[in-house]
């Protein structure tokens, strides 16, 4: 998919000016402080020149190494974990290495992208072939020196050996090594022979996330540059009448007030006065003409589900004969609410933009595209916009949409100065693209005991959910099997949220089969496996999207960790196991009762996620992901009343806290297939674990989103 | 505008704001301070959490008039020399941070905590941290670099 591009020294150097970085300062400094194990080393000194070698990687005469990050960071760990398959290519000393963030570059990288924890999957080739091209060369100026074959020579840590032990460093050799001819298809590394992937390597940025260092888009300072926060309209359809800006600009500090389409911008020299001067603006508002609530919402999408949509998004086989033949159709439905992001840190972005060019610095997960809307936007060519990124406080999806971007792009161009935009926490929670509120039902055809019909109707704002992966589990597994999908229109902003598609329905699909089991009296992880042995075996219909044996084995290694099928004393297990992402997850929630009251205690998770690119990362992120997915599924209501959401800020949006957060206990499935993402494969399956846990902790079934509305139910 | 002298981080600085305008932008607009970050402006995320005279206090709900003078302030930039206070280094040594947005205000509350209880509990953990939120969901590992940091100190 993603290819490496090559590029020329004139081009780097023009790409140095885009990334702007210059040298930042390295992070080798965690090998002495976090592990007194590890001798202290001095770190290499900065070099007077860099040699470039292609987009990913420059080396300096002194032997250090700077790797660039393309992929934006959301806190997934890429800038990180990215530049760890580069070096192991190349074969150095990671202590050596320097990781800079690269801009948007589309001559020089493909998919410039945070989403759909693809980075990993898609990077993996041409990261690793832009390492080993470069030691590739490295190598055939060493041997030209020494007047023998590249295949004499020996690699490690940056230094090249000969047979007859001189040796030569990539330092030494960069200069000539960087004028030889570009191997097409360089060696690369038998996975056996890793140094760096598969051993933990800590966040390159923590130092400066534990010292409060400028780092993230809202800790953008810059010479002349304005604060502005904006009005937008308070209910989704409505616009804006009229409105008054005296009070406002007779603020302190506040500079201008610009109206833009039905927002207002409050320019001013600090954030705080330009929350203040937008608290001070009056304005009056024009209704939507159909203002939208919660219960519209649900009406819509409980009508939906029961009836099939025009046509399937899949079916193998005749599923009302299924039902017709059956001895009973066993039925269930389940409801989740919008949901916004709430990234820890606020939208927000600096835009500098004149009559000529573009600047544009901030928090974003999809530049390349930003860069299209921006050059739209603007009636500016691509080739005047510059992007560069941020890390980011958090993306979930939320900074895949540019409207942030292309709010602080337009006040800086009508107030012809250098914005910084803000969001207020109440902004961010407003003026959301939220997960998409959606309903299912799932009709399983019974007949002998055995299920022979499967069909699921999905009801789904804006977008369609399951009708992405009709191919995914039980597809193959069940001889009818049918999926319809209505997509159903609001006016409601929405967008995807970690783990799109499948946050809730894996809960959802799998609260089901664990009361269908139930139903039928089986083993809720012999059930699944006999289906998937079904589904590998001697599948009903082509063209599957996931495997089912390495489905299989996540489910029998988190059942093995689990200790399932063994009853301990206050100690209920629910199953859940579920592929997105190209990951396959099963995790099992262990429930207790105190004081009349369920608990969660622990989530064992079994991951088969290919290679383990970076351990200590890659545990952070399956945690990360159950903590976040428990905490969703349990406690987060969003609800809309007259077009407006009724919760603004955290006082009234519940997020789960560390006494919430259960254990984790990660086992992987070791694997040499190669990597795919975790950044949010672990959350799906969490709420359906848990779920399936109460059930078996208090005999109760929960069939909507959050679960925390049932316990006040069941008192 | 009123003018203002605040001790912070040990030195003393001169600020002319609103009094009404909140710590947390005094220190982030006016002395370039960012490592305290901005999340809710409602006291209700812990993003913000700063020291005053050793308490964890949330800056966006604290106006710089309600400062009195001779009240220290510490930021996260202040908590040490070069990352070193026993929980920097416990957050090192757990690689804690996913988008790490959060962290300095984690750090802070752990901070406050460890210097009034040398031996916290797991239920003196989350309840000292009840006000922080990690929406990335690093919580096992605060606790944990928590623990260590008490041990190490």
């Amino acid at each position: 998919m993603a290819n490496l591009k090559q590029t020329n020294r004139r081009n780097f150097i023009k790409g140095s000016a885009i990334a702007g970085g210059g040298l930042i300062i390295g992070f080798n400094w965690i090998g002495c402080k976090g592990d007194s194990n590890v001798p202290l080393k001095v770190m290499k000194a900065i070099p007077k020149e860099w040699i470039d070698f292609n987009s990913f990687l420059k080396i300096g005469e002194t032997g250090l190494v700077t790797i660039m990050s393309p992929n934006p960071e959301i806190g997934q760990n890429i800038k990180t974990s990215m530049p760890m398959i580069v070096a192991e290519e190349l074969d150095v000393d990671w202590f050596d290495v320097v990781v800079e963030q690269a801009g948007l570059n589309t001559e020089w990288y493909t998919r410039q992208v945070a989403g759909g924890s693809q980075s990993i999957r898609q990077g993996w080739e041409s990261l690793r072939k832009a390492g080993a091209t470069a030691k590739h060369m490295l190598v055939e100026a060493a041997a030209k020196r020494w007047g023998i074959t590249p295949e004499e020579c020996k690699t490690a840590d940056g230094i090249i050996t000969n047979p007859s032990g001189e040796t030569l460093s990539y330092g030494e050799l960069a200069k000539e090594a960087s004028e030889l001819e570009v191997p097409e298809s360089p060696k690369l590394k038998d996975p056996k022979d890793f140094k760096i992937i598969g051993h933990s390597k800590r966040n390159v940025d923590l130092k400066k996330i534990i010292s409060g260092q400028p780092l993230f888009g809202l800790d953008t300072k810059k010479e002349g540059m304005v604060y502005a926060n904006v009005l937008r309209p308070p209910a989704f359809g409505s616009t804006l009448k009229d409105y008054n800006d005296e009070n406002a600009k007779s603020i302190n500090g506040v500079i201008d007030v610009i109206r833009f389409g039905d927002k207002i911008g409050v320019l001013a020299q600090n954030t705080w006065a330009a929350m203040k001067g937008k608290a001070a603006l009056v304005a009056q508002w024009n209704e939507g003409d159909k203002p939208e609530d919660t219960e519209y919402h649900n009406d819509l999408l409980s009508s939906h589900i029961e009836k099939k949509a025009e046509k399937p998004r899949r079916e193998d086989g005749d599923i009302d004969k299924a039902f017709k033949d059956s001895d009973e159709v066993f039925e269930r439905s389940y409801s989740a609410p919008f949901l916004p992001h709430n990234c820890m840190e606020p939208m927000n972005c600096y835009a500098d933009v004149t009559s000529d060019k573009a600047y544009i610095l901030g928090p974003i997960q999809t530049p390349e595209w930003q860069l299209s809307n921006l050059s739209a936007q603007l009636g500016m060519d691509k080739e005047n916009i510059n992007i560069e990124l941020t890390r980011m406080g958090g993306g979930f999806g939320r900074r895949l949409y540019g409207d942030y971007v292309a709010e602080a792009a337009e006040l800086s161009k009508l107030s012809q100065k250098p914005v910084q935009l803000v969001f207020t926490r109440e902004d961010d929670m407003l003026a959301g693209t939220y997960r998409p509120a959606s309903q299912y039902k799932f009709k399983a055809g019974i007949k002998d005991g055995k299920v022979i019909g499967y069909h699921l109707v999905e009801a789904c704002f804006n977008g369609e959910m399951f009708g992405q992966m009709p191919s995914n589990f039980p597809c193959g597994a069940i001889e009818n099997y049918r999926v319809d999908c209505h997509k159903l229109q609001t006016n409601i902003t929405t967008g995807a949220w970690r783990a799109p598609y499948a946050n809730f329905l894996a809960y959802a699909e799998q609260a089901f089969f664990d009361e269908l089991a139930s139903h039928l009296k089986i083993d809720p992880v012999e059930f699944r496996i006999k289906l998937l042995e079904r589904a590998k075996n001697d599948p009903t219909g082509e063209d599957l999207s996931y495997d089912p044996e390495r489905l299989i084995g996540v489910i029998k290694l988190a059942a093995e960790k689990a200790n399932w099928g063994q009853n301990e004393e206050n100690n209920f297990k629910g199953f859940c196991a579920y592929y997105s992402h190209n990951t396959y997850v099963a995790e099992v929630g262990h429930v207790s009762i105190k004081n009349d009251s369920p608990v969660i205690e622990k989530i064992t998770c079994a991951v088969d996620c290919g290679i383990v690119i970076n351990p200590i990362a890659a545990l952070n992120q399956i945690e990360g992901g159950i903590i976040d997915g428990i905490g969703h599924a349990m406690y987060s209501d969003f609800k809309f009343e007259n077009g407006a959401s009724t919760s603004n800020n955290f006082h009234q949006y519940r997020m789960i806290k560390m006494v919430e957060a259960p254990q984790v206990d990660v086992h992987f499935v070791e694997s040499t297939i190669d990597p795919t993402g975790l950044g949010e494969p672990t959350l799906p399956p969490a709420g359906g674990a848990v779920a399936n846990a109460f059930a078996a902790a208090t005999g109760n079934r929960i069939y909507s989103q959050p679960f925390v509305k049932h316990f006040e139910i069941l008192g | 505008m009123p003018s203002y002298q605040l001790n912070i981080n040990g030195q003393i600085k001169s600020v002319n704001a609103d009094a009404d305008t909140p710590i947390l932008w005094v220190l982030r607009d006016e002395l370039n301070l960012v490592g305290t970050k901005y999340g809710c402006g409602i006291a209700q995320c812990g993003t913000c959490t700063i020291h005053l005279d050793g308490n964890a206090i949330r800056s966006c709900s604290l106006p710089i008039s309600s400062v009195e003078s001779g009240q220290k302030i510490v930021t996260i930039e202040g908590l040490s020399e070069n990352a070193s206070h026993p929980l920097q280094e416990a957050w090192v040594e757990h690689d804690v941070p996913q988008c790490g947005y959060c962290q300095s205000g984690q750090i802070m509350s752990a901070a406050a905590l460890l210097k009034e209880n040398k031996r916290p509990s797991d239920e003196d953990i989350d309840e000292a941290m009840h006000g922080n939120i990690c929406r990335c969901g690093t919580y096992l590992r605060i606790k944990k670099a928590i623990k260590t940091a008490a041990k190490n100190m």
